[in-house]
């Protein structure tokens, strides 16, 4: 999905607010809240994707407007929900409170879910990001999608998160890294000099035209 | 379950709701606190830069080892006992007097736990994530990392399944230092490539 966390190009968020160094977790609830996502992702055998998928689908402005931790915890308790694990209103009346979760997957399983495990590109390949834009959770960000790159490493076989995410089982894609120019990405805001690499999944790519 | 519009001042706190969502956990027997409190506290104890450093110390003092590194990262890095979570397929990416390299996850937190721990909160916040990728130069200048124009600035968006490491750049005034002092002078800003040695 074209999703608030799908940052990459984005203008007006300033500037970088570095520190040298910080403890892992600032404060005991975001520990507690990493405790229990490792755990429910080893109990439901919850793939990456639906992970992820689960805090992509945050309303735009609570992920903006939260910490990180707290996007786990929205990602945890959306899909205890989903696992009927609990309720929305069993979760408001234990937190005291209104306990916001994510929006509804509205992902669709692609028509072809066969697995490949032939890559059909080779490095110094050119290939064109298709402008897919699918509803629901992808590895393609935004900032790629119809534009046209080189392939610069191929790194083998994996499961197509797209697919895994939502409940399409383990479906096996080659994956590249793709570099892109600065201009190709950013037009006449780009820079000479700069390059820019995504690892993009085959049933992203196409032939350039 | 529909998207949520509350206005943040009317959630409860953030405190109550991981207390919430444990407590369900808890009671149908999907977490075990004890166990899982032992892999945080493993985390929290083991992962972090000061491993990633020993991986760049010894590329830098062992060349057979750095071309290992180089081709097969997993493997090489595997050989100094870091693997796991979030470091199955590393990807080492060297920088050079005429390369400079960045990483950055544009989609969520993707980072190499094994070498260089869990991500500090600039990584995974909306500034990095949105500018590294479209103007490096500028965002590295403006975080004291001045990249001479010369240099061509490569950046590396973690979007799938490789986690990258950036092998920095040896700095001069170091051939006396023993590897063990070397990983000594790593940071991990050089690793993710915001800062050079």
């Amino acid at each position: 999905m074209d999703g608030v966390h799908d940052l990459g190009g984005l203008d007006g968020f300033g500037p970088v607010e570095h520190e040298d160094s910080e403890p892992y977790f600032a404060e005991d609830w975001e520990r507690r809240t990493f405790r229990l996502m490792l755990g429910l992702i080893a109990a439901l055998e919850i793939p990456g994707g639906r992970f992820r998928h689960s805090i992509e689908r945050m309303a735009p402005e609570h992920y903006l407007s939260s910490p990180y931790w707290e996007h786990w915890l929205t990602g945890a308790a959306t899909m205890a929900v989903e696992s009927d694990l609990t309720t929305s209103d069993d979760l408001d009346r234990r937190a005291g409170g209104h306990f916001p979760l994510s929006s509804p997957d509205r992902g669709v399983l692609p028509n072809d879910l066969t697995p490949r495990t032939e890559p059909r590109y080779t490095v110094g390949d050119e290939v064109r990001v298709r402008a897919w834009h699918p509803p629901g959770h992808t590895r393609a960000p935004r900032y790629v999608q119809g534009k046209r790159g080189t392939v610069i490493r191929v790194d083998g076989v994996f499961n197509l998160d797209d697919i895994a995410a939502h409940g399409g089982g383990a479906v096996a894609d080659p994956l590249y890294s793709v570099r892109f120019t600065s201009r190709e990405l950013w037009g006449e805001a780009g820079a000479d000099g700069e390059v820019m690499h995504a690892d993009l999944f085959e049933r992203y790519l196409e032939d350039p035209q | 379950m529909i998207a949520d519009h509350h206005h943040p001042a009317d959630l409860a706190p953030v405190e109550a709701r991981v207390a919430a969502i444990e407590s369900v956990l808890v009671e149908k027997g999907v977490i075990d606190t004890e166990m899982l409190d032992q892999i945080v506290q493993n985390f929290e104890d083991n992962l972090g830069p000061m491993n990633g450093a020993k991986v760049v110390a010894r590329a830098w003092t062992d060349s057979a080892y750095k071309e290992r590194l180089l081709s097969d990262g997993t493997a090489a890095i595997a050989e100094l006992g870091f693997h796991g979570p979030q470091g199955e397929y590393m990807v080492v990416v060297e920088s050079t007097p005429v390369v400079h390299n960045l990483v950055v996850c544009t989609l969520c937190s993707c980072y190499p736990w094994p070498t260089l721990g869990i991500p500090p909160k600039w990584y995974k916040a909306p500034a990095y994530r949105s500018r590294a990728i479209r103007e490096p130069r500028k965002l590295l200048a403006e975080m004291g990392t001045v990249i001479p124009d010369d240099v061509e600035i490569r950046v590396w968006d973690s979007s799938a399944e490789a986690r990258y490491l950036v092998l920095p750049m040896r700095p001069e005034g170091t051939a006396e230092l023993s590897e063990e002092q070397l990983a000594g002078i790593i940071t991990r800003d050089s690793m993710i490539g915001v800062a050079r040695l």
